[in-house]
């Protein structure tokens, strides 16, 4: 049924089509609306059999989860930027007991300095945890992607994460196409645990393990990531001949094929990134794009088959692995090794930078000439971080760094307006 | 108002000579549950406990008395600490019910998630057990301990106080006494051991949560910490267990003395015993015959700086400890009130 909806409601209706048993939540922007509308929607009884757990912090939200899916119920939580960190040790935990929860997150930068608004920083801080993460690019994906989420999760005994940009997908209003429960069911069957806590057959969950087994059960978990590199599109094509939509999987290409540059990025920002690139291409510039839809398991395979033949892939991230460079570009490095090809990092739209229509044209244009610094960092102002670097040479005690770029930013602006 | 059921011991045994207690003395019914052919066994033999490990001895108790209450419908979390470390050495498990080690400062998280999902899936005969040991429990548990008893979960919490993190080399906890050796409180300086008027009371601080039960017990009344637990187990919602055990190791005391330094501690009025429920005390267990703080203290090594006479003051304060718990919880029995 065709809805023009807000995002996180959408998200909401999706995760409660697929009967989830617990959902635990603890509020953080930009997640908020989620967890209100999943709230009203278990209280209000139009979820039926579901018990929601308001809990005390991310990582008793995520322990709740952790318990109530050794336990064998579909469990679900969502969080976002300090939550994500908070519940860490419950992140990893979850995947080393092999626990199929699914969770949203509204990605939103790190602090300090603290700050609300989108980028990737905290599902990047948990990419090696051992989760699935499944980008997404729209509100409809969103919907889709939270119902092959909970499918994955399960026939893996993985837990997933469902990456959407804060703000920007969480906050919007779109037209979304939601599924009707009798889909959902045909597509999603109840859940059947591998492993679960039961009286009648009791079993010993989360011993220790020495150097003796540690490498093989990690290695084991490697594995079964791998396997989803297989599942993932299958999920995708099952999921299109029920529901009539091409949703998930892999990655996705972007008149790609044939352009001698390529634009690799994940999540919503392909949507300005489309319009521009149509634009460039009517031009007569030989440019595409492709986005990674599951950055973990990484699809290298795919990446080569799809890249292997162009001649300048330019990577745009929203995170930042501070001392290194691009975290999404490294990975890309590495999936395209063997081809003699030229990875470029751009980092951009960390903390909700705008990333504009104009800006994306100029990036685009300083790519197609060789422009781009190696790490070329999007949008930034050099005035005035250089003249953050001067007061620091000059004085000691210079000050917070975040509060003297923040005066100068009006002063700055101030003075570009004269 | 809870209604908690009335207490299942008829009799209760006072020490008198021996250690022994006089169980085989009792009527069948009224024998405790280790003594009866049907006993669970939940913890198993063939663990990895120190001799004498009063957690050990407290959590076979408690489980045992729990499955009991609970024909065999049980399903435990389990914080990390000796317990979790001594039971479960993969690939082997000392458990024989469903059990679930998750992490050091989520086990009553995990609880409160078991009992949610029996609840969805209408399997609320199921019950839910959570245990750590003090530190899993008054310090990195605490906020998610805390979450349960908001939420009046239907979870039985039970931490195994040994006074300090043992698992990691007997380090103090926010359940440390003052002037106990530990191996970050050295007995030396001026003030040698831990320091006083810090630390925490978990179970007043549960009371404070209105929650239908809380109560402290000790490993060396055996049948009282059944009846504890039995008692939890018949009501609904979160409770709280507090059980005293001794440990060895970290108290530098005798394996064999683990009951008696438990029960020296409690007639002493180093650990009063009480219960409360909806955060009204409902009962204390009476000290029959006092004993001076001095002789519990004597047991143990972790207290041995304090007899030096340069530490005079710790020993009176220690003292004033014993006689502030015996006026709080009004300890003592009157004459000729029947115990
Ligand atoms: C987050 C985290 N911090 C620290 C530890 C290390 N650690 C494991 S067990 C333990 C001590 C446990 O003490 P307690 O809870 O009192 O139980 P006991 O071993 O005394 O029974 C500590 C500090 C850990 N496992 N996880
Ligand atoms: S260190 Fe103490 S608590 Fe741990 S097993 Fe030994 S006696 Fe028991
Ligand atoms: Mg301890």
């Amino acid at each position: 049924m065709l809805k023009q909806i807000e995002g996180s409601h959408a998200v909401a209706e999706a995760v409660g089509l697929c009967r989830p048993q617990v959902i635990s939540a603890y509020p953080i922007t930009p997640q908020t609306h989620i967890v209100e509308d999943l709230g009203t929607m278990v209280k209000a009884g139009k979820i039926e059999n579901c018990e929601f757990l308001l809990v005390e912090s991310e990582f008793g939200a995520l322990s709740a989860c952790i318990g109530s899916s050794a336990a064998g119920a579909r469990s679900y939580t969502a969080t976002a930027s300090q939550g994500m960190l908070f519940m860490m040790e419950a992140v990893y935990n979850a995947s080393g007991m092999s626990l199929p929860i699914v969770m949203t997150v509204g990605n939103r930068a790190i602090g300090a300095p603290i700050n609300i608004w989108n980028d990737w920083g905290d599902s990047m801080s948990a990419r090696d945890a051992g989760w699935i993460q499944l980008f997404v690019e729209d509100n409809q994906q969103a919907v889709d992607v939270h119902i092959q989420a909970f499918k994955l999760a399960e026939e893996l005994c993985l837990p997933v994460m469902v990456c959407m940009d804060g703000f920007i997908l969480t906050h919007s209003y779109s037209q979304v196409d939601m599924p009707e429960q009798g889909q959902v069911d045909q597509f999603l069957p109840p859940f059947e645990p591998r492993q679960v806590l039961d009286p009648a057959a009791p079993l010993s969950m989360g011993a220790m393990v020495g150097p003796e087994a540690f490498t093989e059960v990690r290695f084991l978990a490697h594995h079964k990531q791998r396997e989803a590199l297989d599942l993932i599109p299958r999920h995708a094509a099952e999921f299109q001949s029920i529901m009539g939509r091409d949703s998930g999987g892999l990655i996705k290409e972007f008149d790609c094929a044939g352009a001698e540059t390529v634009i690799v990025t994940m999540g919503s920002v392909i949507g300005t990134m489309k319009e521009v690139l149509a634009g460039m291409r009517e031009e007569g510039h030989s440019i595409g794009a492709l986005t990674i839809r599951s950055f973990r398991p990484f699809p290298s395979e795919a990446l080569i088959e799809a890249l292997k033949d162009a001649k300048r892939i330019i990577v745009f991230e929203k995170c930042l692995a501070v001392g290194m460079g691009g975290i999404v570009s490294m990975n890309v490095r590495m999936a395209l090794q063997d081809f003699p090809l030229h990875v470029h990092s751009v980092i951009g739209g960390l903390g909700g930078r705008p990333i504009t229509r104009k800006n994306l044209r100029r990036l685009f244009e300083k790519g197609l000439n060789d422009q781009l610094q190696e790490t070329h960092f999007h949008d930034i102002d050099m005035e005035i971080v250089n003249r953050e670097l001067e007061r620091e040479k000059e004085q000691r005690q210079s000050g917070s760094i975040a509060e003297n770029i923040l005066h100068d930013v009006g002063v700055v602006a101030a003075a570009k307006t004269i | 108002m809870t209604q908690l059921p009335e207490s299942q011991q008829k009799v209760k045994f006072y020490q008198t000579g021996t250690l022994t207690v006089g169980n085989r003395l009792l009527d069948e019914e009224h024998r405790n549950v280790q003594a009866t052919m049907d006993r669970s066994n939940s913890l198993d033999s063939g663990h990895r406990a120190c001799q004498g490990c009063g957690e050990a001895l407290g959590a076979r108790f408690a489980i045992d008395a729990a499955i009991r209450a609970t024909g065999n419908q049980l399903i435990a979390a389990n914080a990390t600490g000796c317990l979790e470390v001594f039971t479960t050495p993969y690939p082997e498990t000392a458990w024989s019910i469903p059990w679930i080690h998750s992490l050091f400062g989520n086990a009553a998280a995990v609880a409160s998630g078991i009992a949610a999902a029996m609840k969805a899936k209408g399997r609320e005969e199921v019950r839910v057990i959570a245990q750590g040991g003090d530190g899993g429990t008054t310090d990195i548990g605490f906020g998610c301990l805390s979450g349960t008893f908001d939420r009046n979960d239907d979870v039985l919490y039970i931490c195994y106080n040994n006074q300090a993190y043992m698992n990691t080399g007997v380090q103090r906890s926010s359940a440390t006494p003052g002037a106990a050796r530990t191996a970050t409180t050295m007995p030396v300086g001026a003030e040698p051991g831990n320091a006083f008027n810090t630390g925490k009371s978990v179970p007043l601080i549960a009371m404070a949560h209105n929650i239908p039960y809380v109560a402290t017990a000790s490993v060396h009344d055996l049948h009282d910490l059944e009846m504890k637990v039995t008692k939890a187990m018949g009501v609904h919602g979160a409770r709280y267990i507090e059980v005293f055990v001794p440990c060895p190791l970290g108290w530098g005391s005798k394996p064999g003395d683990t009951v008696k330094i438990a029960r020296m501690a409690v007639e002493s009025g180093m650990y009063p015993l009480f219960e409360a429920a909806d955060g009204e005390l409902t009962g204390v267990t009476k000290i029959r015959r006092r004993i001076p703080v001095d002789d519990y203290l004597k047991q143990q090594r972790r207290f041995a700086h304090v007899f030096k006479p340069n530490n005079a003051h710790q020993l009176e304060q220690l003292r004033a400890i014993a006689a502030h718990n015996i006026k709080r919880f009004d300890l003592l029995a009157r004459d000729g009130e029947e115990l």
